[in-house]
């Protein structure tokens, strides 16, 4: 506080009190200063391609060919070949949709909640949560746009997108499924045009080193998509508007996203779907696999291209304190839910509870529970926190257990609905498990592009965050 | 790098004066001086958008957020009427003995497609007022412009600035701490 301590000074109580200064973590390690962190950022992307980028490629490439292979035999065939059957009609389809769907929460969440709570540290992360809620859409797109068989109707004027077609039918728009389709494609398009935003200064920065070094070609695709940026503050201003408005919006977005996910059950009259508690369960659910996979993701990350100064141990802290919030919150809404079919006094939601726990598909039960309230209690100690690779494993075991939530709410609950001559058991076939597998694939496949193409932090907001950017020059800001 | 000829050196015109600064304080106390020497068609640029800039350059307030809300209430309306329009006029049918129409079942709809425009307006917005996309622009052709999307600090002052002096705008900018000064061209 140099030139302006006269007119900001700190109100005369304080003298009295004496808090206690607290002080803040940094989040830069080493204090790294401007140059050190283009420098960081973009050598990942001009350096070489390493050799292990390729091998992941190829293998995830392999992975992917599950998917396209088992997709093509259903489109060829028909639905039959997955293992749905009466009474289970929803079964892996649904369940993987929505997890994935999940999975991307955690990026809005990330880029838009965290940015309007001024939480500074998504700074560095925000980037490739971002990056990941993308492609998890696109993973999660797959499931619902295949289900109907002939594709070419979901995609054309037919299943799912309202266009006038020659049979002069139209949607249900009663329907929460219909709901789905728009909150599911503008969750997807408010995504990458949030990404996009994000990354224009970072592309301006990549142009104007590549032309710096005479690299023309890409100096050129950089610069396309920068569009001219030029980093003027007059843009800045604008910039930086539009950016809280996105992150304004994408906040109630990423909520209506999984609330809307959650009516496709809760709407229904299903013992065990038919619920209020849906919409938040789903959405804190949502969040906490989100945060399990940007862990699982950033962890490797952070460890393969030294990332150790950006993504600090206060990241990783406060990445798991979220995980153990929300699987908390998921916790207890699993105990409310029997709670509530107790309660109810209704005989066929009580039964439905009773069959998850105990019935034919107990197994599934007990493995979310122990992925998903107890794996993330260990969160609770700081040497567990401390320890990437510990933390690396509990956060696969969230991400098992998320997709096993899915699974026990879907499936359970239409294996035995109200008659007992309509009960059923499901097992996924063969197609539907190398499909889902596959995905894995697909989600790598993009995201070891976009680590190899695209800046994978953005560095103007990290510099923006460290002491030297305060135009003040002090940290008291 | 000969001599320019009698030609170039006609159509050379400059565009503005650049100055580097290699902090973000020395920069803040340079843009506050340039807005108390009344000058208007002047610029920073930044590596990044540096906090409280704004007041020191003397600029308004943004007005992206009119574009936003004119997209976010063409978005809901859109959602309701369309889906209006569907129950009472183009098909009529009737699903589990529910109203035609009710703006309950359709918000969630119109809910998505408020946000859907709001996110396109605002960015369409963002572009409109930025003037972008626009790839030639004379500081993007300075050598040393590199810096400014990495660790350094510019001001340009342009030479169409009615206040615009070659002399005092460069004692200016001198004064104010800028280092490198130099010309550019158009």
């Amino acid at each position: 506080m140099s030139a302006h301590s006269a007119d900001t000074s700190a109100p005369a109580i304080l003298a009295e009190v004496k808090p206690a200064v607290v002080p803040r973590r940094v989040l830069v390690e080493h204090g790294r200063d401007f140059h050190w962190i283009t420098e960081k950022i973009c050598g990942l992307v001009e350096g070489p391609t390493p050799t292990w980028w390729w091998v992941c490629l190829g293998v995830a490439g392999f992975i992917a060919s599950f998917t396209v292979a088992g997709l093509t035999y259903l489109v060829s065939t028909g639905v039959g070949v997955w293992g749905h059957a009466n009474p289970v009609n929803w079964a892996w389809d649904i369940v993987n949709f929505v997890f994935w769907i999940g999975i991307g929460h955690a990026g809005t969440l990330i880029s838009a909640i965290l940015c309007l709570l001024r939480q500074k540290w998504r700074t560095s992360i925000n980037r490739p949560a971002e990056a990941m809620t993308i492609f998890a859409v696109v993973c999660a797109a797959i499931f619902p746009v295949f289900h109907v068989g002939r594709i070419w109707f979901a995609v054309l004027p037919g299943y799912l997108f309202p266009f006038p077609n020659s049979n002069g039918i139209w949607q249900n728009f009663r329907s929460p499924l219909e709901w789905d389709v728009f909150a599911v494609s503008t969750y997807g398009t408010v995504s990458v045009l949030f990404w996009y935003v994000g990354l224009i200064p970072d592309l301006g920065t990549m142009r104007d080193r590549f032309t710096a070094a005479g690299n023309v070609v890409k100096a050129r695709i950089y610069g396309f998509f920068a569009m001219g940026w030029r980093g003027s503050n007059r843009h800045w201003s604008n910039y930086e508007m539009a950016y809280l408005i996105l992150a304004g919006i994408a906040t109630p977005l990423v909520l209506s996203v999984h609330t809307i996910v959650s009516f496709d059950f809760a709407v229904s009259l299903i013992p065990g779907w038919h619920t209020t508690i849906f919409p938040p369960y789903f959405v804190a659910g949502a969040i906490f696999s989100g945060f399990g996979m940007v862990l699982t993701l950033m962890l490797p990350l952070r460890a393969i291209y030294r990332l150790e100064d950006l993504i600090t141990q206060y990241h990783i802290d406060c990445m798991c304190k979220i995980t153990l919030a929300t699987g908390t919150m998921v916790g207890y809404a699993y105990s409310m839910e029997f709670f509530i079919a107790w309660y109810g006094a209704n005989p066929y939601e009580g039964f439905a509870f009773i069959n998850r726990a105990f019935g034919h598909y107990a197994w599934a039960y007990w493995i979310m529970i122990s992925c998903n309230v107890i794996t993330p209690q260990f969160f609770w100690f700081k040497k567990v926190r401390e320890n990437t690779t510990l933390v690396w494993i509990l956060c696969i075991f969230v991400n098992v257990g998320m997709w096993f939530e899915r699974f026990v709410i879907i499936v359970t609950s239409l294996a035995r609905d109200f008659l007992p001559s309509s009960w059923g058991y499901y097992s996924p076939s063969v197609v539907e498990i190398f499909t889902f597998f596959g995905t894995f694939g697909v989600f790598s496949f993009l995201f070891l592009l976009f680590i190899r193409f695209v800046p994978i932090m953005p560095m103007s907001e990290i510099k923006a965050v460290i002491p030297a950017a305060d135009p003040h020059g002090s940290s008291h800001h | 790098m000969g001599r320019p000829t009698i030609k170039e050196a006609a159509m050379k015109k400059t565009y503005g004066l650049i100055a580097a600064f290699d902090t973000v304080p020395a920069l803040y106390h340079a843009c506050e001086k340039v807005r108390d020497a009344g000058y208007s068609q002047w610029d920073t640029f930044t590596p990044f958008p540096v906090h409280g800039l704004d007041a020191a350059m003397g600029m308004r307030r943004s007005k992206v957020p009119r574009f936003s809300l004119a997209g976010g209430i063409t978005g809901f309306f859109t959602g309701m009427g369309f889906i209006a329009w569907l129950g009472w006029v183009e098909y009529p049918l009737v699903v589990g003995g529910k109203p035609m129409f009710s703006p309950m079942f359709a918000f969630p709809v119109a809910y998505e497609l408020t946000i859907l425009f709001t996110a396109f307006a605002t960015i369409g917005g963002m572009f409109l007022l930025n003037q972008l996309p626009m790839h030639y622009h004379p500081v993007l052709k300075a050598p040393q412009f590199v810096r400014a999307m990495d660790d350094r600090f510019y001001i340009v002052i342009e030479a169409n600035d009615p206040k615009f002096n070659p002399a005092q705008t460069r004692a200016l900018l001198e004064q104010a701490g800028g280092k490198d000064l130099a010309e550019l061209d158009e």
